[in-house]
């Protein structure tokens, strides 16, 4: 039965999403459609977590936009997501940043990882 | 009303072509089988018994095994009666299989199923009460309380259907208006939106 929902998923799958985990920093360049007119929005910012599998993972990226807290969640396969851009892979001992919330300024910084 | 017997395998989501991300539901079905065709001049009415899920024989009573040996078709686990008159282009005879493929894309189903047990439970989870106040002020006993159950001396009685606590769950319940989002006849699949009575691998009735 399993297989049977893999299926469904499969067509939906993206293959060319980069490899990116939490800590890291990214650009996630989303669609928006405006009326007729559709454009690339960017959203920029530190990805804070992963979840779910297959056609239905999420991740969700974390901003600060004028001094004010910004999350905001994609789906991974979403066909709004043109691309994403890792631009920092960064070092962290969890797979969920949610302690970020509660930081501010240096306090909120991630180190980087060095290979 | 057209339909057939499934079962259901469990939730997913897709994206539609507005990119929107769609809860859906899949429901496995195996061509069924007409184990009996009932027609106003013999029964009172027209209808076509369908059956789903292989069974053994050794596990079938014989006089069910002696109904299926009639149909020329196998035991089924599970029998279920559709009404097929408005679908009159298309003729049924006893041993034919139904398949998913009555369905369309785009369509919307009826889908009955048994839904999932919850057992005995209060009125706060059973009927979305609030419970009485909150948890200070002297009150130490009844957060998740009925409260009144009515006035006093007039009527001094409960009126009927008072909701209580009591039973939740394990019992038929129709979802109506899901909307047929794919139909794949090769796998007997078929992929509904929104969500559908029932714990994966439960028998649901969809209807057209």
């Amino acid at each position: 039965m399993e297989e049977l929902i893999k299926l469904v998923q499969a067509e939906y799958e993206r293959e060319d999403m980069p490899d990116f985990k939490a800590g890291d920093n990214v650009i996630v360049h989303v669609r928006i459609r405006e009326g007729e007119k559709e454009r690339v929005q960017q959203f920029k910012g530190v990805c804070i977590q992963r979840r779910g599998e297959g056609a239905t993972e999420t991740f969700t990226v974390r901003k600060i936009s004028s001094g004010i807290g910004v999350e905001r969640i994609f789906p991974v396969h979403s066909p709004s997501i043109e691309k994403v851009e890792v631009v920092r892979r960064g070092k962290v001992r969890r797979a969920r940043l949610f302690y970020l919330r509660d930081k501010i300024g240096k306090k909120a910084r991630i180190k980087e990882l060095r290979t | 009303m057209a339909g057939i017997i499934g079962k259901k395998v469990g939730m997913t989501s897709v994206f539609d072509e507005n990119r929107k991300n769609i809860p859906c539901t899949l429901i496995y079905a195996e061509p069924n089988v007409v184990t009996q065709v009932k027609t106003p001049e013999k029964d009172g009415y027209a209808a076509l018994q369908l059956g789903f899920d292989e069974a053994k024989e050794k596990n079938t009573s014989q006089p069910m095994n002696g109904h299926f040996k009639k149909a020329k078709t196998t035991p089924k686990r599970k029998l279920k009666e559709f009404d097929f008159s408005d679908m009159s282009d298309a003729s049924f005879n006893l041993g034919d299989t139904v398949s998913v493929e009555i369905f369309e894309v785009g369509e919307f189903v009826d889908i009955t199923g048994l839904s999932k047990g919850k057992g005995f439970q209060g009125v706060v989870k059973r009927h979305g009460f609030r419970g009485v106040g909150g948890r200070t002020h002297g009150q130490h006993n009844r957060e998740r309380a009925p409260g009144s159950l009515g006035p006093g001396s007039t009527p001094s009685r409960v009126y009927k259907g008072m909701r209580m606590a009591g039973q939740m769950g394990n019992e038929r319940v129709k979802v109506q208006n899901l909307k047929v989002l794919k139909v794949i006849p090769e796998k007997n699949l078929l992929v509904v939106s929104g969500s559908v009575p029932g714990h994966k691998g439960a028998y649901v009735f969809i209807e057209k």
